[in-house]
């Protein structure tokens, strides 16, 4: 009897909790006979979703530097931005496909412009909350325009736009599952299939994942922040 | 650009925009989802979140509900709740198949930024202006109803309007669940491989998105100028 959960599989005695007699909602054998399945669409996940917000983040900084040299521009690149981010992801994908397909990049392409009006938006708050006097004391001690930016405002701004990066990663984890209409939404794909199956355990799984991942990536962020920002505390 | 062509004369076509299931049809649907749980989370939340923002309680759970509402997958809400024994799939009324959990998944997506911005809309009206009031010997009604309410007005409109916005996006979404709305002509396109389709959908989404976020902010700085404050662009 010491060898009876080796060998004969228990669903010849009962039906799995994942079967379609049973169907239920919270059902740890789908996560044990589907581990790969899972960890596959978890990594997917997790890859489209950094690669969204690193180049939204890339794309933000330029830009907001841009318009604030350039006052000008400002109200035609938040305008812009705004614009973007009235679309939704499931109309903006497939605007995207003449020039990317169905591919991986078009979702990275379009979450990373949902990041990119969140982050624009932060870094330009953030520098604007930089008080006149700071940026005054600093060109008066011989600080060139690029090192008072640097050594100055960019870390004075840094709280707001944490606070910006925080809200755009976490809405970028959970649009990347609307990617699953072109094939590329990690957790998405598994709620894709588990709505056609009406398959409990898989829709509740995935939902799950996608909290915890954005809870998760959201501590590093707060964690970096009390790293980058050792003033703040104490 | 072949599929830009084919995509104009998908959408040039008469055919495509009239009778059942057409473009116009899906629209008015969509239009109606849209409407129908704007009202009720502006019914449900607006009275409670400005109550609270009044009395200065349950601060921690007004600003919370909105980091909740972006970590919560749209889809996944949705897939949720077409999967349960209720609401389930099941057609409802004008609002077509998923028809009630899509409105349920909508509203509770409204909810978030309109309590949020009110809430905070009412707790930041400056400390003065209620003790002005309190002074003025105004009961906690009348220093609500005259002094708060017209101050909060230009946040609780932002707040609606963010509303909006994320309410029509989450109602193409329900087509990813099989359910009513615009999003469908989208999601047929694409399991067909009919991109032009897929493509005619997402510009006419993106278009009525774009009209009403325009018309959106017309009505907030329509707000402003009642409460005789700077609209931030």
């Amino acid at each position: 009897m010491t060898l009876l959960g080796a060998g004969v599989p228990a669903a010849a005695a009962e039906p799995s909790c994942y079967s379609r007699l049973r169907n239920e909602w919270v059902c740890l054998d789908y996560l044990t006979d589907r581990r790969e399945e899972i960890v596959e669409a978890t990594g997917q996940h997790l890859a489209i979703t950094l690669a969204a917000v690193v180049l939204g983040l890339a794309l933000a900084v330029p830009i907001a530097l841009l318009a604030r040299r350039v006052p000008r521009l400002e109200a035609g690149v938040l305008g812009v931005t705004t614009g973007i981010y009235t679309i939704p992801s499931l109309a903006l994908f497939p605007l995207l496909l003449p020039f990317t397909g169905l591919s991986a990049t078009t979702v990275v392409i379009g979450l990373a412009l949902y990041a990119l009006t969140i982050l624009v938006r932060a870094i330009l708050d953030g520098l604007r909350a930089v008080p006149a006097d700071v940026r005054e004391s600093a060109t008066g001690l011989g600080y060139s325009e690029s090192r008072r930016l640097l050594r100055v405002e960019l870390p004075l701004a840094l709280p707001v736009i944490m606070a910006g990066l925080r809200v755009a990663t976490v809405s970028t984890v959970a649009l990347t599952t609307v990617g699953a209409l072109v094939s590329y939404g990690g957790l998405g794909n598994l709620l894709v299939t588990g709505v056609a199956e009406s398959f409990r355990a898989q829709i509740l799984t995935a939902s799950v994942l996608c909290v915890v991942l954005a809870v998760a990536l959201d501590g590093v962020l707060v964690l970096a922040q009390r790293a980058l920002t050792p003033w703040t505390r104490g | 650009m072949d599929l830009l062509t084919e995509t104009w004369d998908y959408l040039s076509a008469r055919e495509n925009w009239v009778g059942d299931g057409g473009l116009l049809d899906l629209l008015w649907q969509q239009l109606l989802l849209t409407g129908t749980a704007m009202l009720l989370a502006v019914l449900l939340g607006l009275p409670l979140a400005l109550w609270l923002g009044h009395l200065g309680r349950g601060g921690f759970a007004a600003i919370n509900i909105s980091g909740v509402g972006r970590a919560v997958p749209t889809f996944a809400l949705l897939a949720i709740l077409v999967a349960a024994d209720w609401p389930g799939s099941a057609t409802f009324g004008p609002y077509g198949r998923a028809g009630l959990a899509t409105l349920i998944a909508l509203t509770l997506f409204a909810l978030p930024p309109i309590i949020t911005n009110a809430y905070v809309a009412v707790t930041e009206v400056p400390a003065e202006v209620k003790e002005s009031a309190r002074g003025m010997g105004m009961s906690g009604a009348q220093r609500f109803w005259r002094a708060e309410l017209p101050l909060a007005m230009p946040l609780v409109v932002a707040g609606i309007r963010l509303a909006l916005v994320q309410v029509w996006a989450t109602a193409t979404i329900a087509a990813l669940v099989a359910g009513p709305g615009l999003g469908r002509v989208i999601t047929d396109g694409f399991y067909r491989n009919d991109y032009a389709q897929g493509l005619a959908g997402a510009v006419v989404i993106a278009v009525v998105a774009l009209c009403l976020e325009i018309a959106a902010g017309w009505v907030q700085r329509t707000a402003y100028r009642g409460a005789h404050l700077e609209a931030p662009t």
